[in-house]
């Protein structure tokens, strides 16, 4: 089993390339480079930590990479295909079926039980309702979350509303996940089952990950770290096996 | 899709009840005042229609002194007598003649009385005032000859002196005298004018002149053509026969007036017309106020639900989605206040009508206008907040606190 194969298989593309990527905001004196070439591969399966001060334009390189954002130059290929140039709305049908996103603020929607939340994205992809609200529950249930469907975001505590985010990004199946300081909000105790679940999902079922963190401990629990300082990729190097 | 976007759009609705109801208000007022007042109109209209088919065609009133005159000046002229009548009766365009006095008296029964209106008449007057005994019996030609003190009652006297029970073969005291009821009316209801005309007694003309009035008046005259006479015609020869009785040279004018009854239902109508025209484009106007309202709430909302359209575009809704289901909410909304707004102004209505005791006829069409319009004006109103919704960039929605 172990034996180096034969023929080497071709190669598969990179799920997300960067290449050149530059950010440009405003014009003229008032020009902000936000993000200035920046080069970024990451493949299937991995878990990405990325790390930088503020204004080191890390949130809009995830931006870029979810998709709600557009380079002012160089070139973005998901899984292989030029995605730089799409509209809005090309845009928008990658992100529902190809991305799944977790925020700092966890963005449920309000008055919404978990269960509504959850399949939000499944509406998008026009998942008939019974179907829907299946993988809803078991996207639930594989947060732990089983007998909470029906409460609002309001009856839920803060690491249980961020379950329910991940569960929403996991129901629509996508090829990766992007978690943008999805511990901003917790405390510590919190923070840590997130990261055990990001890391269960990562390990267990090859989920691949991208996630934005400031805290070196959260960072710590990836397998990469990447640091942006000024709108530039500064270090990119493997995290050592957390103890 | 579609069946979905609806759905949220009821789920959204029902999220926040208090504030979708405010919302609506202005449509539903809108729409159940405009429902309200066209049933009305039409319903009061219909009554009109109704009571100028119920005076029977070719219905005439003659009444002394001249047309177009204020108060006062017609009693200058002389009072119609009961030859009158007779010498009417002798024209081959008219049909029946009856002779109409009144008086103010109060009708008493045991220890109950009521203040009423003694019409003094003879039975032709039943038949062109389309009146029917209910129970007893009509003037016989004998009792109006003579004056016989007999009288028919309404129902609303009835009701007063007797309850109900049957009054015929009663004794009833008006001032000195005591008259035998033979008869009851049916009831008729409020005139268009609102009168109850049900609050009458009736009794041979000879009677009334003799034992309440005192003197040898008619009042006027009530004159139903012949069939097949055109009014014209039979008005020149009412002219002709009474200028005669009265003396008057052909030089002066006419000291009597002859009015055409279905000139004053024909004037009732339009006057209605165009007052249910006026109130209906006023209510027309709140509805107009009330779908401003809609985009208002609809402007506000899109700014309060920024995060959740940031949400929605960051899960994969396209600009067209966001934009379908602000649009559909503004229109379920307004067909949700449209709907109330029916209910509620044909419930208005019925009970206008039977306050006004007029026939309660909505009509069908303007409740599929008013429901069309309302769906309209959730369009209108809604598309702009929904663009405005569709428009936001996804990364500034999600941030926006």
């Amino acid at each position: 089993m172990g034996a180096p194969l034969p023929v080497p298989l071709p190669p598969t593309p990179p799920l997300i390339e960067l290449r050149g990527i530059s950010r440009i905001y405003g014009q003229g004196e008032a020009e902000v480079r936000a993000l200035d070439g920046v080069d970024l591969t990451i493949h299937a399966g991995e878990f990405v930590a990325i790390m930088g001060p503020s204004g080191s334009g890390k949130s809009t390189a995830m931006n870029i990479i979810g998709c709600l954002d557009r380079p002012t130059s160089g070139h973005y290929l998901f899984n292989g295909v030029e995605v730089a140039g799409l509209n809005r709305d090309q845009l928008a049908l990658l992100r529902r079926h190809y991305l799944g996103f977790v925020f700092q603020g966890f963005n449920l929607l309000a008055r919404t039980t978990a269960l509504e939340n959850v399949e939000l994205p499944m509406i998008y992809k026009g998942l008939p309702r019974s179907e829907r609200q299946t993988r809803a529950r078991a996207a639930l249930a594989k947060v732990g979350l089983q007998g909470r469907e029906h409460h609002d975001p309001s009856q839920l505590s803060g690491g249980q509303q961020q379950r329910v985010a991940i569960a929403r990004a996991l129901a629509g199946e996508p090829m990766v996940i992007l978690a943008d300081e999805p511990t901003g909000n917790l405390d510590t105790t919190r923070s840590h089952e997130i990261m055990e679940l990001l890391v269960a999902l990562n390990r267990d079922e090859g989920m691949t990950i991208v996630m934005v963190t400031h805290e070196e401990d959260m960072a710590s629990f990836a397998r990469r770290l990447v640091v942006f300082v000024d709108g530039r990729v500064a270090r990119d190097e493997p995290v050592r096996e957390r103890v | 899709m579609l069946w979905e976007t609806i759905r949220l759009a009821v789920q959204a609705i029902t999220r926040n009840v208090l504030r979708s109801f405010l919302t609506v208000l202005g449509v539903v007022i809108g729409v159940a005042a405009v429902i309200a007042m066209v049933t009305v109109g039409q319903g009061s209209s219909a009554q009109v229609s109704a009571d100028v088919a119920s005076l029977g065609t070719n219905m005439l009133i003659l009444r002394p002194g001249k047309q177009m005159m204020g108060p006062g000046q017609r009693d200058q002229a002389p009072a119609f007598r009961l030859a009158d009548t007779e010498a009417l009766k002798t024209l081959a365009v008219v049909g029946s003649v009856a002779p109409v006095s009144s008086s103010s008296q109060t009708a008493v029964y045991g220890n109950a009385n009521i203040a009423t209106s003694i019409t003094g008449t003879n039975s032709s007057y039943l038949t062109v005032s389309n009146w029917v005994v209910l129970r007893g019996r009509a003037f016989s030609e004998v009792e109006e000859r003579s004056g016989a003190a007999v009288c028919i009652i309404g129902e609303t006297v009835r009701q007063e002196l007797f309850g109900n029970t049957d009054p015929t073969g009663e004794m009833i005291r008006i001032k000195a005298m005591s008259c035998q009821v033979i008869g009851l009316l049916q009831a008729k209801g409020a005139s268009s004018f609102g009168q109850d005309q049900d609050d009458v007694v009736m009794m041979p003309i000879r009677a009334l002149q003799r034992r309440l009035t005192g003197n040898q008046d008619v009042a006027t005259i009530s004159v139903a053509l012949a069939k097949s006479v055109s009014t014209e015609r039979g008005i020149r020869e009412i002219q002709t026969l009474l200028r005669e009785r009265r003396r008057i040279g052909p030089h002066e004018e006419d000291d009597f007036s002859v009015t055409d009854l279905k000139e004053i239902a024909s004037m009732l109508t339009s006057v209605n017309t165009v007052l249910t025209g006026l109130l209906s484009s006023v209510a027309a106007v709140s509805l107009l106020v009330g779908g401003i309202g809609i985009m208002n709430i609809m402007l506000v909302s899109v700014t309060e639900r920024t995060r959740e359209i940031g949400i929605r575009l960051a899960v994969g809704a396209e600009a067209g989605q966001v934009m379908t289901q602000f649009l559909v909410e503004a229109v379920v909304l307004s067909i949700l206040g449209g709907v109330i707004g029916i209910a509620l102004g044909l419930s208005l209505a019925y009970f206008a009508s039977r306050m006004m005791v007029i026939p309660f006829s909505p009509d069908p069409l303007v409740v599929v206008m008013a429901f069309g319009f309302s769906a309209l004006v959730g369009v209108i109103f809604g598309y702009f907040p929904a663009r405005r919704a569709a428009r936001l960039d996804p990364i500034e929605a999600l941030r926006y606190q």
